[in-house]
């Protein structure tokens, strides 16, 4: 119990630095052009990233996890709301694995 | 935007508070179920309530804390796990950058704060916001983030009994289909699909051609994937508008 406190305390210091370092050091530097283009196109790209393949092993089957993420991005495509697209996909992966 | 009807100047920290509070209501929706999920996958290996609970507390980042569960029941080593997450978690150094170029407030206090919220949905909202320049909006933004992925961990781990185990692994999926739900409605220009699917086929190449011969972990292929796709994109779109 001990030891696992002391992981998470770790896991937290290892979240929280990626996240403050360029808040407080990267805010007076000028980026160039370039560099303001690619920091846009990150959000994208590490959605994308996340997705594909991690999508797959996100279930008990590689089939049920492919079903849920077709109903997430069917629902998604029909532009409605985050939590239905999120409730939607269990349920669509509970369907799946019940049937 | 609503036009403010406030006495107070709209450049004053608690309207815009405020109306960081009100654009997170999406992204803390959507939250309670992935933290419902979070916490009852934990449940379901055993971890104490008490590590489940302070996961959320002071760590705040769902991918890792799904990680860090899954990686504990595999019985990885715990520098393994920091290793793992340290580097599923640079990402958040790309977001916290393009922010620092955002966000107009100086305040290292306010900065060091809103660092702490830094997360892909808290990110995705803040960087399509105009809103977001001011410190405090996105203080708002990242705050109640924060208590809904904290109750929605509280729900999941006190309401675990009642559900059926298929249910419970059925949860799994949650996280990606909120990164799905974020990422399929952006895809309407041009240069940000190209960058998607460039990040997908490169992770595809490093999963299936890569790894069998070199061993890379997930952390440094999502690192690797998203910025060769966003430099390519960056190299290729010169003049148009990105977002």
């Amino acid at each position: 119990m001990i030891s696992l406190f002391l992981l998470v305390l770790g896991l937290a210091l290892v979240t929280y630095l990626p996240r403050l370092v360029p808040l407080l050091w990267l805010k007076e530097l000028a980026l160039p052009a370039y560099m303001k283009r690619f920091l846009s196109f990150i959000p994208y790209a590490v959605l994308a990233s996340l997705i594909f393949p991690g999508v797959l092993s996100s279930t008990t089957t590689t089939s049920s996890a492919l079903f849920g993420g077709v109903v997430a991005t069917f629902l998604a495509l029909l532009r409605v709301n985050l939590v239905v697209v999120v409730i939607g996909a269990v349920f669509g992966v509970y369907a799946f694995q019940t049937i | 935007m609503a036009t403010s009807i406030h006495p107070t100047s709209p450049t004053s920290p608690q309207p815009t508070f405020r109306a960081g509070l009100r654009a997170g209501i999406p992204v803390a929706i959507g939250y309670i179920p992935i933290a419902i999920a979070f916490g009852l996958l934990a449940q379901s290996f055993n971890l104490p309530n008490a590590i489940t609970l302070s996961m959320s507390f002071l760590i705040f980042a769902g991918a890792s804390q799904f990680i860090t569960v899954q990686l504990l029941m595999a019985g990885s080593m715990y520098w393994e796990i920091i290793l793992t997450t340290f580097i599923l978690n640079s990402r958040h150094f790309l977001m916290s950058a393009a922010l620092s170029q955002r966000i107009e407030s100086t305040s290292r206090r306010l900065l060091a704060t809103i660092a702490f919220g830094v997360t892909d949905e808290t990110f995705s909202i803040a960087s399509t916001r105009q809103e977001a320049r001011s410190g405090m909006f996105v203080l708002g933004l990242n705050t109640i983030a924060f208590l809904a992925w904290n109750v929605g961990t509280w729900m999941g781990v006190f309401l675990a009994f009642g559900l059926p185990s298929t249910l419970q692994a059925s949860m799994g999926i949650a996280l990606y289909a909120m990164f799905i739900g974020l990422l399929v409605p952006s895809l309407t220009t041009r240069p940000v699909f190209v960058v998607a699917s460039l990040a997908i086929i490169i992770q595809a190449i490093l999963h299936w051609v890569i790894t069998p011969f070199f061993s890379i972990s997930d952390g440094i292929r999502i690192i690797v994937a998203t910025v060769v796709a966003a430099g390519i994109g960056a190299f290729v779109f010169k003049e148009e508008e990105v977002t």
